[in-house]
């Protein structure tokens, strides 16, 4: 049962992985806790859902749709919400507290347009087998769900370290006035920057959504809190932290059901993270990363 | 003085002379208030159009010796100041003779203590809480409780299968799945039946791996799950997943048909759970109230319809047996004291009531004595098991 556990742990860890790698992004560039972030992930599965359910396009076509509408998502928010509060100088919770605002809205609109029940993608736009490997139950969608975000945080850390692309994100996020002076178009780097963040949280959104079977308007609101822990406790701006962040939470939760019990689930889990916190209150890579992103 | 005398006792004469006619009226004015808008919608219109039909049906038969019934429906919203409202016009304004609903058991903490205050009938179709009936001895409802329902479920797969220990899992932090788990709890120890273990999750989980492999790893003969839909489907799939392929026992959450989409394919097979009525079954009186459903609604019935019509027959098996005498207050009473011995097999099945007593033991309102059915899921469809 142990060997089971640790792959229901990597899996589990692995889904917070996938969701905070966009959500540390933005507060790596932008300096922006976005709590829109989990709002942006359900509207991606649900433009998923409209690709493959009602219009009967295959699942990379939903995929497709999801990475579009989230970055989209991730955009309009930007140009609407966050450049006019950083164009009059707000102060730094402003924005955070705007992008509540912006869950709301998306929340209600979901709501509005699907009703508040669940939905699911319809069976079989995944292959839906068990593979049986050693006497260890994993599915196809977890398989996907792993290697996507050990890929997807790998293809993140060399943009940023090995391009000149990355160079520039970091430097604006070092100081956007100093970035803009060196010639780097600042606004141009937010906008990549909460396109890829909204486009990550779209396909996040999707796969697990395929990954619990259940799609409702609120599936983003307790993600956004574990993520939130997980960019904390990883570093906030970090992308491997996020990932490592992730995995921890996943392990801690998965471990505490299998050997404290699950009525002990968060307390043991949110426990653990208070105690590495207290040594380290910058977060697993926070000394590292002094710069963020 | 004197011409102030004549004038009242004129008065009186004359609104007795107002009242008589009301008197030989030929209708029965009875109260209905449901939640027609809002969250609680869907149940409150099955509930009205099952009120509706019943009530067409006896009026084309001639009515109620010789009297026809007449529904004051009024929306409540399901709200609890709205049904405290709308019970105070249809008893004080409207002054029929007792009052039908309301349609959630939050609402009728609230409102039914104006009925039993106002010494008029309130009977409820759909009240499942605990310790409505304790309001008063003017509470009446013909509602299977939970309480009522889970043992009868426990006993059945007990029966079919032959288990002899099982895991439970509920939601700890929602007051419906945790009342339902302290409802299995009770049923688990009355029957003596051990628990390998027990384990929670919470709203908004997605992943219920951890537990279902520890649940796995402790053999039950069967999982009894308290949880809404929206985490109970995924715990379905999962647990097939992992391939624990056991029965899974749900409480009244996991009663609909929504599950055979959120857990499609063998994913939802050998879920077994308890209701008051089934479409499914194929009683003389359930067809025919189904069929006349369909004629007049063009779509099928649910459970909510068929307990509010059955209701309506229960109460005009007591307006039978009682003479109107054109009295509010009086009439009001006796409708009350003819209610309890009303035994009627319907579209839910034979029912009769059960005295319930109130906090503090003494006789209070009046339960449902009813068994309720008991189905498995094979196969994307309810089959009954007897």
């Amino acid at each position: 049962m142990l060997e089971q556990q640790f792959v229901n742990a990597l899996s589990l860890g692995c889904v917070y992985a996938l969701f905070a790698l966009g959500f540390t992004l933005i507060f790596g560039v932008l300096g922006v806790i976005n709590l829109a972030h989990g709002a942006v992930f359900m509207v991606g599965a649900y433009a998923a859902i409209v690709a493959v359910d009602w219009l009967a396009l295959p699942m990379w076509a939903g995929l497709i749709a999801a990475l579009l509408t989230g970055g989209l998502c991730g955009v309009l928010t930007d140009r609407l919400v966050l450049q006019s509060l950083r164009r009059r100088g707000a102060p730094h919770l402003i924005p955070m507290i705007a992008t509540i605002g912006v869950a709301i809205i998306l929340n209600n609109s979901v709501q509005g347009i699907f009703g508040a029940a669940n939905l699911r993608f319809p069976q079989g736009s995944v292959p839906d087998e068990v593979l049986q490997l050693a006497g260890l139950h994993v599915t196809v969608i977890e398989l996907g769900i792993i290697f996507l975000s050990f890929a997807l945080m790998l293809v993140l850390i060399y943009v940023m370290r090995g391009t000149q692309f990355g160079r520039a994100l970091r430097a604006v996020a070092e100081s956007p006035k100093a970035a803009a002076l060196l010639g780097i178009d600042v606004e141009r780097m937010f906008r990549v920057t909460t396109f890829a963040a909204g486009a990550l949280g779209g396909v996040a959104g999707v796969l697990i959504g395929l990954y619990s079977n259940a799609v409702f308007p609120l599936m983003g609101q307790s993600m956004l809190h574990k993520g939130i822990a997980v960019i904390i406790l990883g570093g906030m701006g970090d992308i491997r932290g996020a990932m490592l962040g992730g995995l921890f939470l996943g392990f801690a939760e998965v471990l505490s059901v299998a050997y404290v019990g699950s009525t002990m689930r968060d307390a043991v889990a949110f426990g653990l993270l208070f105690l590495i916190l207290l040594v380290r209150p910058q977060g697993l890579f926070g000394k590292v990363v002094q710069r963020k992103a | 003085m004197n011409s102030k005398r004549s004038f009242g006792t004129l008065l009186a004469a004359l609104a007795a002379a107002a009242l008589l006619p009301a008197a030989h009226a030929a209708d029965i004015k009875l109260g209905v208030a449901e939640a027609l808008s809002g969250g609680a919608a869907q149940y409150g219109a099955s509930i009205r159009n099952g009120f509706q039909l019943a009530t067409d049906q006896i009026n084309a038969a001639g009515g109620v010796n010789g009297n026809k019934l007449m529904l004051v429906i009024e929306d409540e919203q399901g709200k609890k100041e709205e049904a405290i409202n709308v019970f105070k016009k249809l008893i004080f304004q409207d002054k029929v003779l007792m009052v039908f609903g309301p349609t959630l058991s939050n609402s009728a903490q609230a409102a039914d203590p104006i009925a039993q205050g106002a010494k008029t009938v309130v009977f409820g179709t759909s009240n499942t809480a605990d310790g409505i009936t304790s309001i008063g001895d003017y509470v009446f409802r013909n509602s299977v409780t939970e309480a009522d329902v889970l043992p009868e479920t426990l006993a059945t797969v007990k029966r079919r299968t032959g288990l002899k220990k099982v895991a439970v899992m509920y939601g700890n932090d929602d007051v419906f799945t945790k009342s339902g788990y302290d409802n299995f709890r009770k049923a688990l120890e009355d029957q003596k039946i051990p628990v390998t273990t027990t384990e929670t999750f919470a709203k908004g989980d997605v992943d219920f791996k951890a537990q279902l492999t520890k649940i796995k790893g402790t053999n039950p003969d069967a999982i009894v799950l308290s949880a809404l839909l929206a985490e109970g489907a995924p715990i379905m799939v999962q647990a097939r997943q992992l391939g624990l392929n056991v029965p899974v026992i749900g409480g009244n959450g996991m009663n609909s048909v929504k599950v055979f989409e959120l857990a499609p394919g063998a994913a939802s097979n050998d879920l077994w759970i308890g209701s008051p009525w089934s479409i499914e079954n194929k009683t003389p009186e359930n067809s025919r109230f189904i069929e006349a459903y369909r004629a007049k609604f063009g779509a099928a019935p649910d459970q909510f319809a068929a307990q509010s019509y059955d209701a309506l027959h229960i109460l005009v098996e007591a307006l039978k047996t009682v003479k109107l005498s054109g009295d509010l207050a009086a009439d009001r009473t006796a409708l009350r004291n003819a209610l309890p011995a009303v035994k009627w097999t319907g579209a839910t099945g034979a029912f009769q009531f059960r005295q319930a007593k109130d906090r503090a033991g003494k006789p209070a309102g009046y339960d449902a004595q009813q068994t309720p059915i008991v189905s498995v899921t094979r196969d994307g469809k309810y089959v009954i098991e007897k």
